[in-house]
């Protein structure tokens, strides 16, 4: 513990980041620049998280780290652990304990309060990179608000597929201004990121940090006759039978069978506990 | 005054007045003090050798390249000093742009019919059916079959091609269209089919159009009135079929007899 500063980052570092976070705090959706630093797991593990979470961590905090729901899958095992190592704070799998959730793909069950934080890893914060490569362009296009083309990738999913077909990293208006890529999270939770917690959003790799204040307005681009619907799988969970939460879909066996289980661990223990 | 000759009045009034346009690349002249006026309802054609100038003036109207000095109003606006989201909200809703290579001017990863849409959604349309239904009405207008809406421009012939960027270009009733060398690299007899399909929207739609080309037959068809340029200046102007057939400058006539007999 000697060995690192709290938190593993140096004190400079958090300050930078700090300062990104507000300013995305101030300007809701809106893709702050950060001086990402390396960090001692490779990008794609969750570098931005880690990092938005090193600058919020304090002593007296409570981490809970998930990764598409679980708390025990190795990304979210050894963030955990990597914390516990180097911040000393305590740690938890319960979403109602922790005062600040790291999480990967997913927004908990439980719903969030407004004295906890919710950090996501993001991989590609640009929601228009895919439609537009150039990130001179993009950032033009969210300055002068034409998000047009965002609208043509959902027309291309109804073209295609009869339906919108884009079930993760499902692109919102922030706020009645940015358009912003809510992380793989799937479609499921968007409702959910109208929220009392405070949600901060890092990617490491590509540099960028945003924000949704608490209670943020947040509206699922849709078309008037195919209007934004949170799916998700039709089935009960087979050890909670909870039929309102996000499902995985599992291969119990070589013949095939398959069953559906709460993506989100903690909320499916709670309630058979 | 009576409507008819309110309508006589405002007929009047260009829907384009360019003046003293100049661009230079560095020591070079890219165009240098060009100067037009273009009435609603007109075609009006700019005709030059290649490094005359014209591509570079229509650049600077269409706001892809930045003028040195100059006025474009538009509507009784200098376009130029117009602030960004102004000029480019313009430029998808009432300017239309046909690229000589219709990949620069189309996506070429989104089907036909989002290619059509795009300055729909762009304006704030969101009914799906809506848009598509448009969609399919533009294709039809510019003779690609409806049945290939979902079809991505890749998989078009180069005349369909362009026949689809015209068809996006116009979907939101533009009142004037830039246009560079539009029949470029396409073969004489799809080039007619485009320029027939071209000459009647313009018709219909009351469209007024620039057209940059470095084909006589194709002003002589579109054109009411002619620009030519050499070495960035305009040499000759005035109505096409008066400066076809009878050049004054000698580069004027140089060029109208360099044109193969038919």
């Amino acid at each position: 513990m000697s060995d690192y500063n709290f938190a593993y980052l140096d004190e400079p570092t958090k300050k930078m980041i700090r300062r990104a976070i507000l300013k995305g705090l101030a300007v809701p959706g809106y893709q702050v620049p950060f001086a990402s630093r390396e960090m001692p797991m490779p990008y794609g593990w969750g570098t931005g998280g880690v990092q938005v979470t090193a600058a919020c961590l304090t002593p007296e905090d409570t981490l809970k780290v998930i990764d598409q729901g679980a708390d025990d899958t190795t990304n979210a095992v050894s963030i955990r652990s990597f914390f516990a190592k180097v911040a000393g704070v305590a740690t938890t799998t319960r979403t109602r304990e922790a005062s600040l959730i790291q999480t990967r793909h997913r927004i908990p069950e439980t719903p969030l309060r407004s004295d906890q934080i919710l950090v996501y890893q993001v991989p590609i914060p640009e929601p228009l990179r895919f439609l537009e490569p150039r990130e001179t362009e993009t950032r033009r296009m969210h300055a002068l608000e034409e998000y047009g083309l965002m609208h043509v990738k959902l027309y291309e999913d109804i073209a295609r597929h009869g339906a919108i077909a884009t079930s993760y990293a499902y692109p919102a208006l922030v706020n009645g201004r940015h358009v912003f890529d809510p992380s793989p999270i799937p479609r499921f939770d968007n409702p959910k990121l109208e929220s009392p917690a405070i949600q901060l959003f890092g990617a490491g790799r590509e540099q960028r940090i945003y924000a949704l204040p608490p209670f943020t307005r947040v509206q699922s681009l849709d078309f008037e006759d195919h209007p934004f619907e949170a799916s998700k799988a039709d089935g009960a969970c087979a050890l909670c039978g909870a039929t309102q939460t996000y499902l995985d879909e599992i291969v119990a066996d070589d013949q095939g069978t398959r069953r559906f289980q709460c993506s989100d661990t903690d909320y499916c223990m709670e309630r058979r506990a | 005054m009576s409507g008819l000759a309110m309508q006589a009045l405002a007929e009047e009034t260009p829907l384009l007045s360019v003046s003293g346009l100049t661009r230079f690349y560095g020591a070079r002249v890219g165009c240098e003090d060009v100067g037009f006026d273009l009435y609603p309802g007109e075609v009006m054609g700019i005709v030059g050798e290649s490094g005359s100038g014209k591509s570079t003036l229509l650049s600077c109207l269409a706001g892809h390249l930045e003028t040195d000095a100059g006025k474009v109003v538009y509507n009784g606006q200098d376009v130029l000093t117009l602030a960004e989201p102004a000029r480019r909200r313009l430029m998808r809703t009432d300017w239309a742009f046909v690229h000589q290579h219709a990949r620069d001017g189309l996506r070429m990863n989104v089907s036909a019919g989002g290619n059509v849409g795009e300055r729909l959604m762009a304006g704030g349309a969101r009914h799906y059916g809506t848009i598509r239904q448009t969609a399919e009405d533009w294709l039809e207008r510019v003779e690609i079959d409806p049945g290939r809406i979902d079809d991505r421009p890749s998989a078009f012939s180069g005349g369909m091609q362009q026949r689809l960027q015209i068809a996006r270009g116009l979907v939101t009733g533009p009142r004037l269209v830039l246009m560079d060398e539009p029949t470029g690299g396409l073969d004489v007899s799809v080039q007619a089919r485009l320029l027939d399909l071209l000459r009647g929207l313009v018709r219909r739609m009351g469209l007024s159009v620039v057209i940059v080309t470095h084909d006589i037959g194709v002003v002589r068809l579109l054109a009411d009135r002619l620009m030519v340029m050499r070495h960035g200046r305009v040499v000759e102007h005035g109505l096409t079929d008066r400066v076809l057939d009878d050049p004054q400058h000698a580069y004027t006539q140089l060029l109208v007899n360099s044109v193969l007999p038919t």
